[in-house]
C-alpha cells in the first residue's frame, strides 16, 4: 500500500512537472517520407539555429504523412509519391506539392567475382524480377557485360517487405518499361512480388545484399554508398549506360522539366536525356494552401529558406538538388499560400 | 475466496441507516472493495472491446469487398487491391508454436535449476541474466537477428538440419526464415516463462517439499510431486503470457522471417506474420482496402488468440479435472 | 538388470544436468546480444549523448538527452494507467474470482488482450486520443504503452496472490481483520515479491516498444514542452537512426539501444530494492 502510494506521489508530480507550458514559440510538426529524412534533419537543425523555430519532422513513411496530413495532426507531411487526386480530396483545403531534393535508385548486387561495373538493361532487370532469369550466367546478362566472368549462381532478389517511395519510384520504372510487368504487377509503395524474399527498410534489403551471395536488390544510392556495395550501370531511355549519381540524377530532373505539370506531381523515372540516370524520384512537402496566421508565416518562411539555402546542402547527404530552373517556378509557387 | 461468514440480510438493515452511520457499518469495507477491484476488472473487458471494436470499424471497408476469401485465399496484392491472409497465419502459428516449443522446456529447466537445484550462490546472477533478456527491446533483437543469429542460421545450423532430410528442412536457405524467426521469438518469451514460473514455485510452501523429501524422494520427484503439481495453473498462466507475447511480436520477427507471402511446409523458405504485415506496411498504405484489410488481419489476429485459448483452457480442464477431490 | 533404486538415480542426477544444460544454453544467445549491444554501443557513450540533443549527420556531438527523458516520461504515465488497473483486477480475479462467470470472461480476455500486437494498441491510442485532439502526445503514447502493460500485471497478480497459502488468510480472519484489510494488509505484502515481478516484467516490455509510439508519441528533436507534445523516446530514436545508412548515427542507435538496457536494469535494481519481501516470510 505504502509503495503504491509512494510511486502515484511521484509519478502525479512528474506529471504535473510536465504539463508546466513554456512560452509558445512558433513550431511545427511534419511527417512523411523516409527517404528524405536526412536532409529533412539537417535542414530543421540549421533552421533552428538561425531562426529559433522547432521544426519536428519524423520519418513514419509516405502514406503515413498522408495518413496525418488528412487527419490534421500534422502541420505538413511529406512523402516520395505524389498523391493521387483521389487522395487530395479527402485533406481538408487541399494539398500543394513542393518538390525538394531528387534521388537515385541503385540497384546492389553481390556477386562474386564481379567486384563492379555490372551492365544492365531494362528489359533484364524486369526479366530478373519477374523470376524468368534466374542466374547470374543468364546469356541476357552475358550479353550486355562481354568479358566479365560471371558465376553459375542462382539470382537471389531482394525486395523491400514494408511500403515504399523507394519501390514506387522502381516499381513504376518497371512498369514503364516492361509491359509485361505493367499488366502482371504494376507500380505502389507495396506490391505483389512474382518473386523474391523481402527485407525490413532500404537497410534490411542492404544487409540481405551484403549477407547472402548472388543477391541483387534496390536500395537508395546512400544506402548501397554507405555499405560499399557495388551498383549496376543501367541502360537508359538514350540507350547509354549510366551510373546512378547526383549529376545523373539532376540530369534525369532537368530531362522531365519540360513536361513538368504546375502542380510538380511527376514521375521523373525513364527521364529523356543522355546522362540521365533512369530510376530516380523527387521528393515532396506536403502542405495546406491555407494556414492560421503563425504557422503559415513560419511555413512560408522556411519553404523560401529552403529553396535558397537548404538546397546546397543536398550533395553532401548524396541527394541531388533541384534544378536552377525548377526552383523558381516552385518558389513563385509559395505565394499561393494563405495565411 | 469469500468470507466463510456471509453477511446475512443482504445489507438491508444497513440501508435503512443514515449514510454516516453506513460507512462504519462491518462489511462496508469489504463491500466497497469488492466493487472497486471489479470495477477495474471490467475495465479490462471494456479496453478489449474497444479494440475489437476500432479494428472491425476499420475493416469493414475490406469485409465487405473480399468476404470470405479474406480467409481462405492466399494473394495478398495492394495494386489489384486482393487480400488473403492464409500465409500470415501460418507464418504466426508455426512460428509462435515454434517458438512455445523451444522457449517451455528451456524456461521451466531454468527455474527449476533456479529455485530448487542450484546452490544459493548462484541464483541472483542466474536471475539477473534473465532479467537482463527481458529488459532488451524487440528493435534490438532484430538487428541482432538480420546481423547474427541469421547468418548464423545460414552458415551452421540450416546445413545440418537439411542434411537430416527431413521434407520440413529443405535447402537452400538464407537464413531468413520460419525457422529462425521462431528461434528469436523463443528467446525473447524465456525470460516471460523463466519469471513467473520461478515465482510460481518458490511460492509453493516448503512443507510439501519436505513432505515428499520425508518420503524418501530424490530431487526430481520432489520436483515433480511437490512443485510442478501445485503449479499447474500458474505455468500455464506464464505459457498463455508467452504465447501472447509470440503471436504479438513484430519489430524482431519482421526483420528475420524474410516476409514472404507464401505457405510452404519448409521451415527453412522464407514467410510471413500477422503481426510483421500490419507493422511493415500500415505506415505506408494509403489505398483505404488496404488500411482496412491490414485491421482486418490485426482483428483476424485477437479472433486467432481469442480461439487458442479456449483450446487451452479446456486443456488444463480436462487435465485438472481429473486430480480435483 | 539395474534394480529400481538405481533407475531413480540416475533419473535424477540426469534431470538435474539437464536443467543445468538448459541454463547454460540460455546464456548464449544472451551472453552474444549483451556482448553486441555492449560492443557496438559502448565506444559512443558519454556524457555528450546523455545531454545532448540529436544533431542531424555531419554535426558532431549528438545525443539522445531528450529520448531519454521521453522514455522515463511514457513509462510513468503508461504505469500511472496501466498498474492500477492490471492489480486491482487481479486482485479480484484471485479474491473473488473462483467460481463466477464474470470472472472467468476477464481472466480470459486478459489472455487475449496479451496477443494484440503493439502496433494495434497504438493504433488504438491513436484513435481515441490523438485524432481527437489533432496532435500527437506523450500522453497518448503513454496509454498506448499503459494498455499493454495490463495483461501482464493482472495474471501475474492473480497467479502469485491466489498461491498465497490458505492459512495466512485465516489467521488473520481469526483475529478480527476485514476481508479488504486481510488482502491489502497480509496477502498482498505476502505476494509482494510475485506482483514486483508481473510490473517489472511490463515495465521492460512497453519500455523496449517501438511500433505503438510511432503513431502516438510520435518523436521529437527537441524538448517537449508539456505531456501534450510529441516527446522522443529512446525506442523509435534507435530505430530510426538504426535504419539509416549512416555510420554516426547507427553507432548512436547502438548507444540509445545500451542506454535503454541499462535504464531498465536500473528500475528494476532500484525497485528491488524498495519493494522486494525478504523470502523468510513464506518459507
Amino acid at each position: 500500500m505504502k509503495s503504491m502510494k509512494k510511486t502515484m506521489i511521484g509519478a502525479l508530480a512528474g506529471a504535473a512537472l510536465m504539463g508546466v507550458s513554456m512560452a509558445q514559440a512558433a513550431s511545427l510538426n511534419g511527417a512523411g517520407a523516409t527517404f528524405p529524412y536526412p536532409i529533412y534533419s539537417k535542414w530543421f537543425y540549421e533552421y533552428n539555429k538561425s531562426k529559433g523555430v522547432q521544426i519536428n519532422y519524423q520519418s513514419i513513411g509516405s502514406g503515413g504523412g498522408i495518413q496525418q496530413l488528412t487527419n490534421g495532426t500534422v502541420d505538413f507531411g511529406a512523402s516520395d509519391a505524389p498523391m493521387t487526386d483521389e487522395q487530395i480530396s479527402k485533406v481538408k483545403g487541399g494539398v500543394i506539392h513542393f518538390p525538394t531534393v531528387a534521388g537515385a535508385v541503385a540497384l546492389a548486387y553481390n556477386v562474386p567475382g564481379v567486384e563492379s561495373g555490372l551492365k544492365l538493361s531494362s528489359s533484364v532487370l524486369a526479366d530478373i524480377y519477374m523470376g524468368v532469369v534466374t542466374k547470374w550466367n543468364d546469356p541476357e546478362i552475358a550479353d550486355l557485360n562481354p568479358g566479365v566472368n560471371l558465376p553459375d549462381l542462382n539470382i537471389t532478389v531482394a525486395h523491400r517487405s514494408d511500403g515504399s517511395g523507394t519501390t514506387n519510384i522502381f516499381t513504376n520504372y518497371l512498369t514503364k518499361v516492361s509491359s509485361k510487368w505493367a499488366s502482371s504487377v504494376g507500380f505502389a509503395t507495396s506490391v505483389k512480388w512474382p518473386v523474391g524474399v523481402g527485407g525490413k527498410g532500404n537497410e534490411g534489403v542492404a544487409g540481405l545484399i551484403s549477407q547472402v551471395p548472388g543477391t541483387i536488390g534496390y536500395v537508395e544510392l546512400a544506402y548501397a554508398i554507405k555499405n560499399k556495395l557495388p551498383y549496376a550501370t543501367m541502360k537508359n531511355k538514350s540507350g547509354h549506360y549510366v551510373e546512378p549519381t547526383i549529376a545523373s540524377t539532376t540530369a534525369a530532373a532537368a530531362g522531365a522539366l519540360k513536361t513538368m505539370p504546375s502542380d510538380f506531381r511527376v514521375m521523373i523515372t525513364n527521364a529523356a536525356g543522355a546522362d540521365a540516370y533512369p530510376i530516380c524520384g523527387f521528393t515532396w512537402l506536403l502542405v495546406h494552401p491555407s494556414y492560421n496566421s503563425d504557422t503559415g508565416k513560419t511555413v512560408t518562411d522556411f519553404l523560401h529558406w529552403y529553396l535558397s539555402e537548404g538546397e546546397g546542402m543536398a550533395k553532401d547527404l548524396y541527394y541531388a538538388p533541384l534544378p536552377e530552373s525548377l526552383v523558381s517556378k516552385v518558389e513563385k509557387k509559395i505565394e499561393m499560400i494563405k495565411y | 475466496m469469500s468470507l466463510p461468514l456471509e453477511v446475512s440480510n443482504s445489507g438491508r438493515a444497513e440501508k435503512a441507516l443514515p449514510l454516516f452511520l453506513r460507512l462504519t457499518q462491518a462489511g462496508f469495507g469489504d463491500r466497497l472493495f469488492k466493487k472497486i477491484t471489479a470495477l477495474f476488472a471490467f475495465l479490462i473487458l471494456f479496453l478489449a472491446g474497444l479494440t475489437a471494436f476500432t479494428l472491425w470499424r476499420a475493416s469493414i471497408p475490406c469485409i465487405q469487398k473480399m468476404g470470405w476469401s479474406f480467409l481462405n485465399t492466399g494473394d495478398w496484392d495492394p495494386v489489384r487491391e486482393m487480400f488473403g491472409s492464409v500465409p500470415f497465419v501460418y507464418g504466426t502459428i508455426v512460428s509462435s508454436f515454434l517458438a512455445l516449443l523451444i522457449a517451455t522446456p528451456f524456461g521451466l529447466g531454468i527455474s527449476l535449476f533456479l529455485t530448487e537445484l542450484a546452490p544459493k550462490k548462484m541464483r541472483e546472477p542466474v536471475a539477473f541474466l534473465v532479467e537482463t533478456l527481458a529488459a532488451i527491446p524487440s528493435v534490438v533483437y532484430g538487428l541482432w537477428g538480420i546481423f547474427l543469429l541469421a547468418p548464423f542460421m545460414r552458415v551452421h545450423v540450416d546445413p545440418i538440419l537439411i542434411k537430416s532430410g527431413l521434407p520440413i528442412f529443405k535447402g537452400p536457405s538464407t537464413g531468413l526464415s520460419l525457422f529462425t524467426a521462431g528461434v528469436i521469438l523463443s528467446i525473447m518469451i524465456l525470460p516471460t516463462i523463466t519469471a513467473i514460473s520461478r515465482e510460481v514455485f518458490e511460492a509453493v510452501p516448503n512443507s510439501y517439499r519436505e513432505s515428499a523429501k520425508a518420503l524418501g524422494a530424490t530431487s526430481w520427484e520432489t520436483i515433480q510431486l511437490a512443485v510442478m503439481k501445485p503449479s499447474k495453473v500458474g505455468i500455464l498462466g506464464a505459457v498463455m503470457l508467452a504465447l501472447g507475447r509470440a503471436l504479438g511480436e513484430t519489430m524482431a520477427v519482421t526483420m528475420v522471417i524474410g516476409n514472404k507471402p507464401e505457405v510452404s511446409g519448409n521451415l527453412l523458405d522464407p514467410s510471413h506474420s500477422m503481426a510483421s504485415v500490419i507493422a511493415n506496411e500500415f505506415s505506408e498504405a494509403v489505398g483505404d482496402i488496404h488500411i482496412s484489410a491490414l485491421a482486418e488481419i490485426g482483428l483476424l489476429l485477437m479472433t486467432i488468440t481469442l480461439v487458442l485459448n479456449i483450446v487451452a483452457h479446456l486443456l488444463v480442464w480436462a487435465t485438472t479435472s481429473k486430480f480435483q477431490r | 538388470m539395474p534394480d529400481y533404486q538405481t533407475y531413480r538415480r540416475l533419473l535424477d542426477r540426469t534431470m538435474v544436468v539437464l536443467c543445468g544444460l538448459a541454463a547454460l544454453f540460455a546464456a548464449i544467445p544472451l551472453v552474444s546480444l549483451l556482448a553486441y549491444v555492449l560492443f557496438q554501443g559502448f565506444h559512443r557513450l558519454d556524457w555528450t549523448f546523455l545531454t545532448s540533443l540529436p544533431t542531424p549527420v555531419g554535426v558532431a556531438g549528438g545525443g539522445m538527452a531528450n529520448a531519454i527523458l521521453g522514455t522515463v516520461t511514457l513509462v510513468l504515465v503508461a504505469s500511472c494507467v496501466g498498474l492500477p488497473i492490471g492489480i486491482l483486477a487481479g486482485i479480484y480475479l484471485s479474491e473473488y474470482g473462483k467460481k463466477n462467470k464474470f470472472a472467468w470472461s476477464v481472466r480470459f480476455t486478459a489472455d487475449v488482450l496479451s496477443g494484440v500486437p503493439s502496433i494495434v494498441t497504438g493504433i488504438v491510442a491513436y484513435t481515441l486520443i490523438v485524432k481527437p485532439m489533432h496532435n500527437f502526445s506523450a500522453l497518448a503514447g503513454g496509454v498506448a504503452l499503459g494498455f499493454m502493460m495490463i495483461p501482464i500485471t493482472t495474471r501475474t497478480t492473480e497467479e502469485l496472490v491466489k498461491m498465497v497459502p490458505h492459512s495466512i488468510r485465516e489467521a488473520s480472519w481469526a483475529l478480527g481483520v476485514s476481508q479488504w484489510r486481510t488482502i491489502l494488509s497480509i496477502v498482498i505484502r505476502t505476494a509482494k515479491n510475485g506482483i514486483l515481478t508481473g510490473v517489472l516484467l511490463s515495465i521492460a516490455r512497453i519500455a523496449g516498444e517501438t511500433a505503438p509510439l510511432l503513431f502516438t508519441a510520435f518523436n521529437n528533436q527537441f524538448w517537449p514542452k508539456g505531456v501534450n507534445e510529441p516527446t522522443a523516446s529512446l525506442t523509435v530514436q534507435v530505430f530510426t537512426y538504426a535504419i539509416s545508412p549512416f555510420k554516426d548515427w547507427q553507432d548512436q542507435a547502438w548507444t540509445g539501444a545500451l542506454v535503454l538496457l541499462i535504464l531498465v536494469l536500473a528500475i528494476n535494481g532500484t525497485a528491488k530494492l524498495f519493494f522486494k519481501n525478504p523470502r523468510e516470510m513464506l518459507r
